[in-house]
């Protein structure tokens, strides 16, 4: 059961989209799961074949459970493997399912089944390969064994959950509630906030859709989302994601959007290397992700994903959004409403659209010189909408 | 199209962008955004859905037209007139 962000620690198998003995690439949906943010689908990250599953629909699993046993394309045989114990069988590209899944295999000191890329893995990450049970072929030690062994371990499932029906709303507020308040107790947050000038960038906009037609126009709101992916590349620090006690840099800009729910609740699924979409590509994307979150549909990579993430209240009339970094990522910068003010310009005062830009960090990994040079950036990349 | 084949259109189009919304309650005269809770994404959809069902190009200047149901329908009877 993937985690699907910090503040999940169960899910709901709801169906299988493949059966035992099918193939699967990289990227394929093989499950849908229902948590507290809707219907997921559940993308896998390896290719091979299903050989077992080992969870029913139906069934509530803790994250972190073993859903079923892919046997992957390619592993390559690690030399550890060889040592005192039977070579291992060459693996074909795809296979038959077995009857059943070996069982892991008995760790043995010295014999540890690994491969080379996890163990690779381990030591850049810490993580004792000993310590670590297996869950490749023969109770090999995979890398996404050992990235979860990294992870920061949910905390355990209640023994014996209620069996009062609890509403999901309830449910919802509980698990953001947890992950909040993780946020709070466990990252030194600093504030920052900056006024930026909007002229340009609307004026911009207005031109822009009006050569457009009608269902490819632009929302205000993705410029901004481009300004603060832009912006990263020059503040990378703040675009991050903790693994275990370490920061680890993204090399890529996924920014999450916060979305609000019908009937309550947000999610804020990922614009995957939001820094590198055309305006429009952006704009149809957020679309459809928009439309996935309230509709059911996202992605756990959609989930899983984002490195920083960015939340508007401006249409709700908030004029500051003192935003709370979402764990694991460093960061999390927000958007208010777009005031008509006075606003001092070329030795005049003049009347602007102003909207006020925020920025929530974490202090263990940046100062507020960092995030000071990251809002000036965005400011200064609204400045020039046409090069977003 | 009559007045009420509009009404009905728009009214189509909005359960389609807020499925959960109760428009058998919906004031005409109130503002759609108090009522439905529906955000500038939401009034995108909107707008790109009475352009696919009356073939209505509606430039963002005349967004606020589309603040109210009795708004809506006045402003696509007078674009459909005109366009005849």
């Amino acid at each position: 059961m993937p985690i699907l962000g910090a503040d999940m620690s169960a899910g709901t198998l709801v169906a299988w989209r493949k059966n035992p003995g099918d193939g699967v690439k990289r990227g394929d949906i093989i499950a849908t799961v229902e948590t507290d943010k809707g219907l997921i689908d559940v993308e896998i990250f390896v290719s091979g074949v299903i050989e077992e599953v080992l969870v029913q629909p139906g069934a509530t699993v803790p994250t972190g459970t073993v859903l079923a046993i892919i046997r992957e394309e390619v592993l390559a045989p690690a030399p550890a493997i060889a040592v005192g114990a039977p070579p291992p069988a060459a693996v074909p590209a795809f296979r038959p399912p077995a009857p059943a899944a070996p069982p892991p295999a008995p760790a043995v000191p010295g014999r540890l089944r690994i491969s080379p890329l996890a163990k690779k893995l381990a030591a850049e990450l810490e993580v004792d390969p000993a310590t670590v049970r297996g869950t490749g072929p023969g109770g090999a030690i995979t890398r996404e064994d050992i990235e979860r062994a990294a992870r920061p371990q949910p905390a355990a499932a209640e023994p014996q959950r209620p069996t009062v029906e609890i509403d999901r709303q309830t449910r919802m507020r509980q698990t953001i509630g947890a992950a909040m308040a993780r946020s709070k107790r466990e990252i030194p947050h600093y504030y920052l906030s900056t006024t930026i000038d909007m002229q340009r960038a609307l004026a911009w906009l207005t031109e822009e859709n009006g050569r457009r037609p009608v269902a490819d126009r632009l929302l205000y709101g993705v410029l901004l989302m481009k300004a603060v992916a832009l912006a990263l590349r020059e503040v990378p620090e703040l675009n991050a994601v903790w693994v275990g006690d370490r920061v680890v840099p993204s090399a890529a800009i996924h920014v999450g959007v916060a979305i609000s729910l019908r009937g309550g609740g947000v999610v804020a699924p990922a614009l995957h290397d939001a820094d590198r979409q055309s305006l429009g590509d952006l704009m149809r994307n957020f679309r459809d992700l928009v439309q996935r979150a309230r509709a059911g549909g996202l992605r756990s990579s959609e989930l899983s994903d984002p490195t920083i993430t960015v939340t508007s209240l401006g249409e709700q009339g908030v004029e500051t959004v003192f935003g709370i970094i979402y764990p694991p990522q460093v960061a999390i910068v927000g958007f208010g409403k777009l005031v008509e003010r006075p606003w001092s310009a070329e030795g005049r005062i003049v009347s602007r659209p102003l909207v006020t830009a925020t920025l929530s960090a974490d202090h263990r990994v940046t100062d507020g010189h960092r995030g000071g040079l990251f809002l000036a950036a965005v400011d200064r990349l609204l400045q020039e909408p046409g090069r977003l | 199209m009559t007045r009420d084949e509009i009404r009905a259109t728009v009214l189509r189009v909005l359960g389609e962008v807020a499925p959960e919304a109760d428009l058998a309650s919906l004031k005409p005269d109130i503002g759609l955004r108090e009522q439905l809770d529906v955000d500038s994404m939401d009034l995108l959809n909107f707008v790109i859905g009475l352009h696919n069902a009356l073939n209505v190009e509606i430039p963002e200047t005349d967004y606020p037209k589309l603040a109210t149901l009795d708004g809506c329908v006045e402003y696509l009877m007078a674009v459909r007139g005109a366009a005849r």
